[in-house]
């Protein structure tokens, strides 16, 4: 067992974890963060995208103990004093999520994306939300959500 | 681009109210604006945002793997590598020694008490189905099948010991292929199962003549030989894996008698039933709950082995247990979908009308007959005469049994694989003809003015207007445009190409009519339920049978049961998905939840409203006779004298002054089976390019404009239709479940079955038209499947269509730059060379499966 001390979603934490355990297991198992999920075993779907130290990793690729010292931020902690991310409030708007399994992931990935890029094209959307898989939307309205979280509004489903 | 229509829909008796449809489809530039509060009448047709997205968005989402109770156990499954072998031993010994290890279990040790997983459709009487005991004893059928499970205090520690199971296999020679399957017997050739004899499961057919519906298809072949158009083709439908996004999950929580399920299913109702059924518990006793699930496409219309054992294993043991798969587990143990051959002879006259259909398929079933596997060629046999007025049609399925992984139902089940034949072959006859694929379809179809028609499958068609949607299509595609521009890459040998692919679909939907069902052996009945309570406060709580994973029912149904009863949309809560609170229902697949549970649902609605009169009356000294119900509020006819229906809600619920013999509540219920499917159509245009250098298509412009009846949520539509279409895309460009061999799944992860990414897709132009279903009093018709059915054909038919000149006539999915490549070079369509090698081996140079397209993430 390793101790480790970080932030996640604005909370100090501290435990003792195995040096195996991935970062979404600790999330899940030891926080009870499940609003990060696990959806494949290979870092192909993005489902379980977090933001650690302000830039999205799959956190099925990053070890607990790689957090070590790290600022984690999980769709959790998105929202503000009872408001909705921008991110959060586009996806809802352009009906950009349908069973929601991939959501935390894909919006996690769309606010990392827009913090890169504030005005993305269509074609830079799409290649920046690449390594995360949805089977339901066809995309089509989350390159709105991102669309319209960019430009305040302008563009919807 | 904005489309709007408005149509009026039936005129309800009950209230004498008119309501107004608004089936508005909004496109990237559409409205945004979103009032808030209730506006009677006005919900339908409206693009409300989702009930459901708030804990979705915020990760507050209520996952079966998310549950976690006291004591609460884990269990991993240990599965078999080969496709077919007796098991010899099994040792668990090191593994019952593990860190916190509480118990494993064999098939032995399980025994009779594990049950047998139900074939609820034997198609025919002579069937032959496998006893499918959730893990064998004796002998593997395919690769993934469980021989082990091992009970751990935690997951990780149930992972850890299932590597130390110890397994000795006699490895069995292996029915892989589909054809040769079907051509073995006992003599000669591999048997998936031996005792059987054979691997031929059941022979279906239906043919017009004998049926009355039309007349004889060899008659009409063979008059075509002599004086008209004969096309036979093969037509290959790959296997596909549902690969819904959460993976499988099941919590059994036994409590003294009664035990709780929670599970990742679409049919919450049927597996109580069946768990009850097979395992000899009362089914009073058990209570299944599907909380959010995560995607279905029909890959969670399953009862599961893990299901089962975990229920039996849960028991057993007193204590609560969870099994979540892996993805691996997934794609490998998950059923699968489609993989059919399509043996299809069309015949016509010389003037290019079609005289006769001859559809001969062998279908995979894989090692076992699954819940609905056997049925799921014949729900396509009514529709390979799709929109078309074919006078003679004989189709025949026989069913196989291989050692692959059994398959069933996946987003289409059986309707995707007729319409892609039909719609292939409609553009072959065009091609015959040297004709516009629309020409040959437009002399074919079923003409608007003919509705209801009854087709040579023997279905009503109860309406349509294939004329309308074609035409809007056209319109919106630029049809004219990208031929013209086709002809000048063609004239100048271009190395790109342009193919353009049309798809003119129906199916059938709204499963199912019961008496349909019945008819064709089918082991239930097609109703729904549904219950709107009336609370005292003012607020609905309604309760359906359909089981929504993804679908947004908590929206449209809210939407629909505000209208009808005039409360405001936010107050109406739907509840779902726990045969506790939703007691009866047959669940969602089918496109079925808004043409079955809808209508369900108005009529439970009008029986509260019925209810509620007397007690109105009575409140405000009237007759019945006088009393009139509009948007929300009961009146006496010719005064200004009224009150709300929660007004007399709070009264029913107070009950001190109620009328005579009235029950002091509001509360309905209602079960309604359909009198008929119900019948979307749509038209679907495909532009790709093709780099005849390279074999890459790339996907140009897709447009669609789908009948789907009146809609109730322009949004939720929208999505349903996108979402469909890369699906039904997806299976025409990249996706396959591969296997080697030796009967391993090659592609049993997510970077081998190549799901699309942001990166593959493009945006959508998405249009409607608007007849309204005859047989629903809301209009509407399903649209849960129609953009993978359309859009598989639409697709290869623009791939074939660039290529024509070539002299391509067909490349089988996926259509793979591979594939294309050599089919430009004239090298056949063969399957992929490569896609079943293994990753890392000196063979293919240690660089993998060759056919990865871009999108493999990051």
């Amino acid at each position: 067992m390793t101790r480790i001390k970080l932030t996640v979603d604005g909370a100090s934490v501290a435990d003792d974890v195995e040096p195996r355990m991935l970062l979404v297991h600790y999330l899940r198992e030891k926080l009870g963060k499940t609003g990060t999920v696990v959806g494949c075993d290979t870092s192909n779907c993005g489902a379980c995208t977090v933001h650690l130290d302000g830039r999205s990793v799959k956190s099925c690729n990053v070890l607990a103990v790689q957090a070590d010292g790290a600022e984690v931020t999980t769709i959790e902690g998105l929202a503000q004093d009872g408001e909705l991310h921008p991110v959060q409030a586009a996806f809802r708007e352009c009906h950009g999520l349908q069973c929601g399994f991939c959501t935390p992931g894909m919006i996690m990935q769309s606010v990392d994306l827009l913090a890169e890029n504030p005005s993305p094209s269509e074609e830079e959307i799409r290649l920046g939300l690449e390594g995360n898989l949805c089977r339901c939307t066809g995309y089509h309205n989350i390159v709105r959500a991102v669309q319209h979280a960019a430009t305040g509004g302008e563009v919807t489903a | 681009m904005t489309t709007t229509e408005v149509s009026t829909s039936s005129t309800t008796e009950a209230q004498g109210s008119t309501t107004e449809a608004q089936g508005s489809t909004t496109e990237a530039q559409g409205s945004t604006a979103e009032a808030q509060g209730s506006t009677n009448g006005s919900e339908i047709g409206r693009d409300r945002r989702r009930k459901e997205d708030a804990r979705l968005i915020t990760g507050r989402t209520r996952w079966t793997d998310n549950i976690t109770l006291p004591g609460m156990l884990h269990m991993a499954m240990v599965r078999s590598p080969f496709a077919h072998a007796r098991i010899t031993r099994i040792d668990t010994t090191d593994a019952k020694a593990a860190t916190n290890v509480v118990a494993v279990f064999t098939g032995a040790d399980l025994g009779e008490e594990q049950g047998a997983l139900p074939n609820a459709w034997p198609i025919t009487p002579d069937q032959k189905a496998p006893a499918h005991p959730p893990m064998p004893a004796d002998r593997v059928t395919f690769a993934g099948e469980i021989v082990a499970v091992v009970v751990a205090r935690s997951a990780a520690e149930a992972r850890d010991a299932a590597e130390l199971v110890d397994v000795d296999y006699e490895e069995l020679p292996a029915a892989l292929d589909l054809k040769e399957a079907a051509a073995a017997d006992a003599d000669n050739g591999v048997l998936a199962h031996p005792d059987l004899g054979t691997n031929k499961s059941a022979l279906w057919v239906f043919d017009s003549a004998e049926a009355g519906t039309g007349g004889d298809v060899e008659e009409a072949i063979a008059k075509a030989r002599t004086d008209g158009i004969v096309l036979e083709r093969e037509f290959r439908q790959q296997r596909l894996i549902p690969a819904f996004m959460e993976p499988r999950s099941v919590v059994v929580d036994p409590t003294g008698e009664q035990i709780t399920m929670w599970s990742a299913t679409q049919i919450p109702h049927i597996l109580r039933f069946l768990l009850a059924a097979v395992l000899g518990v009362p089914e009073s006793k058990v209570r299944v709950i599907a909380p959010d699930v995560g995607g279905g496409f029909g890959g969670k219309l399953q009862t599961t082995p893990e299901e089962f054992l975990a229920m039996v294993i849960a028991r057993r043991l007193g204590k609560p247990v969870k099994y979540t798969e892996t993805r691996s587990e997934s794609l490998m143990a998950g059923h699968h979908g489609r993989d059919q051959w399509q043996r299809i002879t069309l015949s016509a006259t010389k003037e290019g009308e079609v005289t006769g259909l001859k559809v001969d398929l062998l279908a995979d079933l894989g090692s076992y007959v699954s819940l609905i596997g056997g049925g799921v060629p014949v729900l396509g046999a009514f529709m390979f005469n799709a929109i078309y007025k074919f006078p003679a049609y004989h189709f025949q399925v026989q069913t196989v049994l291989t050692n692959k992984t059994w398959t069933d139902a996946y987003r289409g089940a059986g309707r995707p694989e007729a319409t892609f034949a039909i719609e292939r072959i409609m553009d072959e006859l065009a091609a015959e003809l040297g004709e516009d694929p629309i020409k040959v379809r437009e002399r074919n179809w079923i003409k608007h003015e003919e509705f209801p028609f009854t087709t040579v499958a023997g279905l009503e068609y109860d309406s349509g207007n294939y004329e309308a949607a074609t035409a809007q299509a056209l319109e919106r595609f630029g049809y004219d445009e990208l031929r013209a521009e086709q002809r000048r890459r063609r004239e100048s040998g271009d190395p790109v190409q342009l193919g353009i692919g049309v798809s003119t679909f129906t199916e059938m939907c709204g499963l199912a009519p019961s008496r349909v069902l019945g008819s064709l052996d089918y082991g239930a009945g097609g109703w729904e339920h549904a219950s709107v309570r009336m609370l005292p406060t003012g607020k609905v709580e309604v309760v359906t049978g359909a089981s929504a994973h993804g679908q947004g029912h908590e929206t449209a149904f809210s939407q629909i049961v505000a209208d009808r009863l005039g409360v405001a949309f936010e107050d109406v809560e739907v509840l779902h998905g726990d045969t506790a609170i939703s007691h009866k229902g047959l669940d969602t697949y089918g496109s079925r939840s808004l043409v079955v549970g809808g209508e369900a649902l108005v009529k439970a609605v009008d029986k509260v409203v019925e209810k509620a009169k007397p007690i109105a009356a009575h409140l405000m000294e009237a007759s019945i006779d006088d009393i009139e119900f509009a948007g929300g509020r009961f009146s006496v006819r010719g005064t200004d004298q009224g009150m709300a229906i929660g007004e007399v809600a709070l009264a029913a619920f107070a009950a001190h002054n109620l009328p005579d013999g009235v029950e002091p509540s509001l509360d309905s219920d209602a079960t309604y089976d359909p009198v008929n499917f119900n019948y979307p159509h749509g038209t679907h245009l495909c532009a790709v390019e093709i780099d005849t250098e390279t074999g890459a298509v790339k996907m140009r412009k897709y447009t669609c404009v789908d009948d789907i009846g009146n809609v109730i949520n322009p949004l939720i539509v929208s999505g349903q239709v996108h979402g469909g279409l890369v699906q039904g895309i997806a299976q025409a460009l990249w996706e396959e479940a591969v296997y080697d061999d030796a009967g391993t799944l090659v592609s049993g992860s997510f970077v081998d079955y190549l799901v699309p990414t942001a990166a593959d897709t493009i945006s959508f132009d998405v249009g409607h038209t608007t007849t309204p279903a005859l047989t629903n009093t809301l209009g509407t018709k399903g649209v849960g499947e129609a953009g993978t059915i359309a859009s598989t054909p639409a697709v290869v038919n623009a791939v074939v269509d660039a290529l024509r000149p070539y002299g391509v006539t067909d490349i089988q999915m996926p259509c793979t730059p591979e594939r294309v490549w050599k089919a430009i070079q004239g090298g056949g369509t063969e399957a992929t060379e490569g896609a079943a090698a293994p990753h890392f081996s000196e063979e293919t140079g240690m660089s993998g499966t060759a056919d990865r397209t871009e999108g493999a993430g990051q």
